[in-house]
């Protein structure tokens, strides 16, 4: 079978004289002599199940091109974990003030970051102001996908850049004005 | 009146030729400037297996055998594996082609590593113009087809080609795709009726109804978007993924079907369907510009609303 196919081919490239380029004889045929050798179909299985075993994943997360689409969700999960960690912390540490005589009422707390120093309280400021407006903004992208609207590429990239422009004019406003 | 119909088609569309940069490419990429991913902090944190690959800079390039007098050549780095060396780690292999000598595609250039260059070389291939899937490929950090994607000819920047994302490797480019038709299968991509036709001769539906199925019939499960779908990539055994939930869509959608209702309560628990969590991957890299993300949209829809 294989020593016709290679007689074919040899008819068919000599039937095609190339002009141009001189071919020598040895390239006629096309010589591809992979040994083979006969499995028995159980044996095959045997290789296969031995092969699954050692198989490796191919890379995902650092191979792939960073694209608003999951940079913007990632980000929107990473933010909603700050923002409700840490209130869930506040609330706790609330509960537990009295026990430990911790003074966390709203006008000790508002004493005490009065007498922070200025770039400790922009500093506290921006990691509150920034994840909070942008998951609140994408919040809005994720409601609307959920009803079906703006799920086109073209939408999604514009509404997830519009998206990161105003929580960072927000979080800068709030950090420094507001 | 052919061509008066002609004409007068030809004056309704807004241009006649449509220029080139109109005309969207699906498939190509076009940005192909690489750049580091945040993610790689992540990694230095909780390294990942996957990401174990030796890197191009060790291992040799092999160059292009033939190139011809103003060559342009383009550096390609191709993930390697070979299940006859299990031990062995995967690696990124070089090979220089002098685009000139080249086709157009992605598949091009391969077709062309394989047959002159390195035979080893493995990567599944059919049809060469986007209708058989078998191509799916993570080119320049995008999965797409081969055969649809073009090389970018800009010859300083070098193209990275791996296999479709988080996959199990036969072996080089060649996924491991069992699981993925194993979820197909379990969806039941057929139509299901117990009523028979009214005329006895075959199922009717309206032009509407029809109309319903355009965007979703033409899926040819290259598992493009399922694999690039950071859901899918970490609950690849229970979360069905973005192709396979466009499938099941396209059988609830079908006014023909009259399994609506058992369809949408198969994929009633927590995993199978709302593991999505419209992260949109999966609308922004399919090959045949479909939105799977739409339609998963559309199921949850119905179920919340039925």
């Amino acid at each position: 079978m294989a020593s016709q196919r290679v007689f074919q081919l040899g008819l068919r490239r000599a039937g095609v004289p190339s002009l141009s380029k001189f071919q020598p004889a040895g390239r006629m045929a096309q010589r591809r002599f992979a040994a083979t050798q006969h499995v028995e179909q159980s044996e095959g299985q045997e290789i296969l199940r031995k092969q699954r075993l050692q198989r490796p994943v191919s890379p995902h997360l650092s191979i792939y091109q960073p694209q608003i689409t999951w940079y913007a969700s990632a980000f929107n999960r990473v933010t909603g974990v700050m923002l409700s960690g840490g209130l869930y912390l506040f609330g706790m540490a609330y509960l537990a003030a009295p026990a430990f005589g911790w003074h966390l009422e709203t006008p000790s707390m508002v004493a005490a970051v009065a007498s922070w120093p200025l770039i400790a309280k922009i500093a506290a400021k921006a990691t509150v102001a920034f994840p909070f407006f942008f998951h609140s903004i994408n919040g809005i992208r994720h409601l609307s996908w959920d009803l079906g609207l703006g799920m086109t590429n073209k939408t999604v990239a514009r509404t997830g850049w519009a998206a990161v422009g105003a929580s960072v004019a927000l979080g800068l406003y709030y950090t420094f004005l507001g | 009146m052919a061509t008066t119909r002609a004409l007068a088609r030809l004056a309704t569309r807004r241009t006649a030729v449509r220029p080139a940069f109109v005309s969207r490419g699906f498939a190509s990429v076009t940005d192909t400037h690489a750049r580091e991913p945040v993610s790689k902090i992540a990694e230095k944190i909780v390294p990942d297996k996957a990401a174990d690959v030796t890197p191009e800079s060790k291992t040799s390039t092999v160059k292009d055998p033939h190139p011809g007098k103003d060559a342009k050549i383009k550096t390609f780095h191709i993930y390697r594996w070979n299940p006859d060396e299990p031990s062995a780690k995967p690696k990124m292999q070089s090979y220089t082609l002098d685009l000139n000598k080249t086709g157009p595609m992605m598949l091009d250039a391969l077709i062309r590593i394989k047959n002159e260059v390195d035979p080893t070389l493995t990567f599944r291939r059919s049809c060469r113009e986007g209708i058989c899937g078998s191509c799916a490929m993570n080119i320049d950090g995008v999965n797409t087809l081969a055969c649809l994607c073009r090389i970018p000819t800009d010859t300083a920047k070098e193209s990275r080609i791996y296999p479709l994302p988080h996959m199990y490797v036969v072996k080089d480019l060649v996924a491991d795709m069992t699981l993925f038709y194993k979820q197909y299968r379990s969806i039941k991509p057929y139509l299901q009726r117990d009523t028979p036709a009214p005329d006895g001769r075959e199922y009717r539906q309206s032009k509407a109804d029809r109309k319903k199925l355009d965007g979703l019939y033409e899926c040819i499960l290259c598992a493009c978007c399922s694999t690039s779908c950071p859901s899918y990539w970490w609950n690849q055994e229970e979360y069905l993924g973005p192709a396979v939930l466009l499938q099941s869509y396209r059988w609830i959608a079908d006014s023909r079907d009259e399994r609506k209702a058992e369809r949408q309560d198969a994929l009633n628990n927590s995993m199978s369907l709302y593991r999505c969590h419209t992260i949109l991957n999966c609308s922004r890299t399919c090959p045949k510009g479909l939105n799977p993300a739409l339609a998963i949209a559309e199921i949850k829809k119905s179920m919340a609303l039925s």
